[in-house]
């Protein structure tokens, strides 16, 4: 739920050192550290895993000590297995679902933008209703009507996250439609796809990277949250939110079920929560209204 | 202004209308007919005929439409199809008090955290205790409800002792068994609010200790507290109403989240109960529901808003 403003994106030459720029961060680089460990783990989760995640080979319960160093579970699964085999989900629909979110979003808000009149109106009407609710809620209302299943999860993420893309966009879109560019292609006579695509797309995609990378943080989240809620998978793939959700009945006699794979999720949160502060500065991109 | 408030009360029943529409359609419009779970009891054809006929789903989508809307409009929102089946408005109208309490007094412990803690960080703008708050605020912000749910427990409830670790005691039952059974829930379901809040209340008073009134106010010789709390405070108050209002959406998402992790039957833990049970008419109903407390919600921030900034009401 983030709207955001940014002064028209500059030329080509000044993102390609923006990344450099972003490293520069001390908190962002920590951040992207994490993450890059996390992402070749979540990768290579068999070779990284010291065992198989839903073997219940070990005693019931077990502390954390050399052999498994983040404990074992209930079922006699080891927990850091579990939880490493957990990030290939997180990231994964984190990244799926934004992407997702971010190309209808974002065709939304530019056609709505570009044609305003009953093109606007017909989109706006409905991505207005959806914003008068958290996203979080929106999320939980679409797998009521589709079902649960990770599939369905993954719909109900990505739709439940299109409005920000497409409020972003479409005031973007309103702003650089104005610029004297704009106008030159139209008199030159390109297609109205080709204005849009090449002329607006271009230029609007700061403030669309910085909602993306917010946005990522906010699916690993609704992802866990619906997981938790046994909304999500089953029990045999492992994600943060099944097993926090698994552990809850267990976690005052083995604390670290309920510590560890929080832990996962918060670290990953507030690493893409840096990265994408930093980003924010280096594209100088405004936020009007902060809301996470 | 009455102009403005009916403009807003209109809107809100626009929405709530379109919420209701939507779900109707969509939870009959998605393969798989949901109800076709109720129909599963009756194996032979003939008594799921007449089942269809009794619920009227032989009937044209817009004129099961109108009857159903007629039926919601007179609070009759069908009987649960799961194990009692007792009626959908009986069963929120048990949740409501739960999630209204989780969310009132979530309301109340946040920012008796985010105000103090705001503040403080403003007045002690660059110093240890500054960073601190931000930091707290971050971590607040990052941090998922339901986690900090579980970690409440393992502290307050499993480890000290102090507190209850789940369920509910309704207030008739007395004040403290009630309040006892909500202090950790709404911690929690808090979390997320407080952090904005707090950053909101920092950068306002920041603002606002800029200013030449307050400048003319220290100038007076005034006591710095009664600069604060006399001159700067209140001024700074009004941007973060605004945003409480937007935030409180927040808050309300994160009680129906938290209720699961403290197994309180809320209106939340009766959605998600009702989707893994495929009850639809509960479902339904929870939708409506909660939908209802959060436009009612953002209807009294607007109206609260008008009364506290005069200059909304010229516009």
């Amino acid at each position: 739920m983030t709207d955001l403003a940014a002064t028209t994106a500059d030329p080509p030459r000044r993102r390609a050192s923006a990344l450099g720029m972003v490293l520069r961060d001390r908190r962002a680089l920590a951040g992207a550290v994490f993450l890059a460990v996390l992402a070749v783990a979540a990768v290579f989760a068999p070779l990284v895993a010291p065992y198989d995640p839903n073997a219940m080979d070990y005693m019931m319960l077990d502390p954390p000590h050399a052999a498994h160093p983040l404990g074992v579970d209930d079922l006699g699964r080891d927990l850091l297995s579990r939880i490493v085999h957990g990030a290939r989900v997180s990231l994964f629909v984190g990244i799926v679902t934004v992407a997702v979110a971010l190309v209808a979003g974002v065709a939304m808000g530019v056609a709505a933008g570009y044609y305003r009149g009953w093109v606007d109106t017909v989109i706006m009407r409905y991505i207005d209703l959806q914003w008068a609710f958290p996203n979080i809620l929106i999320a939980v209302y679409l797998v009521a009507v589709f079902g649960t299943g990770l599939a369905n999860v993954m719909v109900a993420i990505s739709l439940a996250y299109l409005d920000d893309f497409a409020r972003v966009a479409r005031g973007m879109t309103l702003s650089v439609k104005e610029e004297q560019y704009v106008a030159a292609a139209r008199a030159l006579g390109l297609s109205d796809l080709r204005i849009m695509a090449r002329h607006i797309l271009p230029n609007i995609t700061a403030p669309v990277i910085v909602l993306a990378t917010v946005s990522v943080s906010n699916a690993i989240l609704a992802e866990a949250v619906l997981s938790f809620l046994g909304l999500g998978v089953s029990s045999d793939t492992p994600t943060w939110g099944l097993i926090l959700s698994e552990a809850r009945s267990f976690v005052s006699r083995a604390w670290w079920l309920g510590i560890f794979p929080g832990l996962a999720i918060m670290l990953t949160v507030l690493s893409i929560n840096f990265l994408g502060d930093a980003l924010r500065d280096v594209l100088d991109v405004r936020e009007s209204r902060d809301i996470a | 202004m009455t102009k403005y408030l009916l403009r807003r009360c209109l809107g809100a029943v626009v929405v709530m209308w379109a919420v209701a529409t939507l779900v109707f359609f969509m939870l009959r419009i998605v393969p798989g007919d949901p109800f076709a779970a109720m129909l599963f009891d009756a194996a032979d054809p003939a008594a799921a005929e007449e089942l269809r006929t009794k619920f009227g789903l032989d009937q044209p989508l817009p004129v099961q439409y109108a009857k159903w809307f007629r039926l919601v409009l007179q609070g009759d929102l069908g009987n649960s199809i799961y194990g009692s089946r007792i009626p959908v408005s009986q069963v929120l109208i048990e949740a409501a008090p739960r999630t209204f309490s989780l969310a009132v007094l979530a309301f109340i412990v946040s920012v008796l955290i985010a105000i103090p803690a705001g503040l403080v960080s403003a007045l002690r703008r660059g110093q240890p205790i500054d960073h601190g708050v931000t930091f707290i605020a971050f971590l607040g912000l990052s941090m998922p409800d339901f986690w900090l749910g579980i970690l409440l427990i393992i502290l307050f409830a499993a480890s000290l002792g102090w507190l209850p670790a789940i369920g509910y005691e309704p207030l008739s039952n007395g004040f403290w068994p009630w309040l006892s059974h909500l202090i950790l829930p709404a911690i929690a379901a808090g979390t997320t609010f407080s952090a904005i809040i707090a950053r909101m209340v920092r950068s306002s008073m920041l603002e606002v200790l800029k200013t030449d009134y307050v400048r003319v106010a220290e100038a007076k010789g005034l006591t710095p507290w009664r600069v604060v709390i006399g001159h700067a405070f209140p001024n700074a108050l009004i941007p973060v109403i605004t945003v409480m209002g937007i935030a409180f959406g927040l808050l309300m998402a994160s009680a129906v989240v938290v209720e699961t992790v403290f197994a309180i039957k809320g209106l939340g833990r009766i959605l998600i109960e009702g989707i893994l049970n495929r009850d639809y008419p509960v479902v339904q109903g929870a939708i409506l529901a909660v939908s209802f407390i959060f436009v009612f919600v953002n209807l009294l921030v607007d109206v609260l808003y008008v009364a506290i900034d005069p200059r909304i009401r010229i516009e």
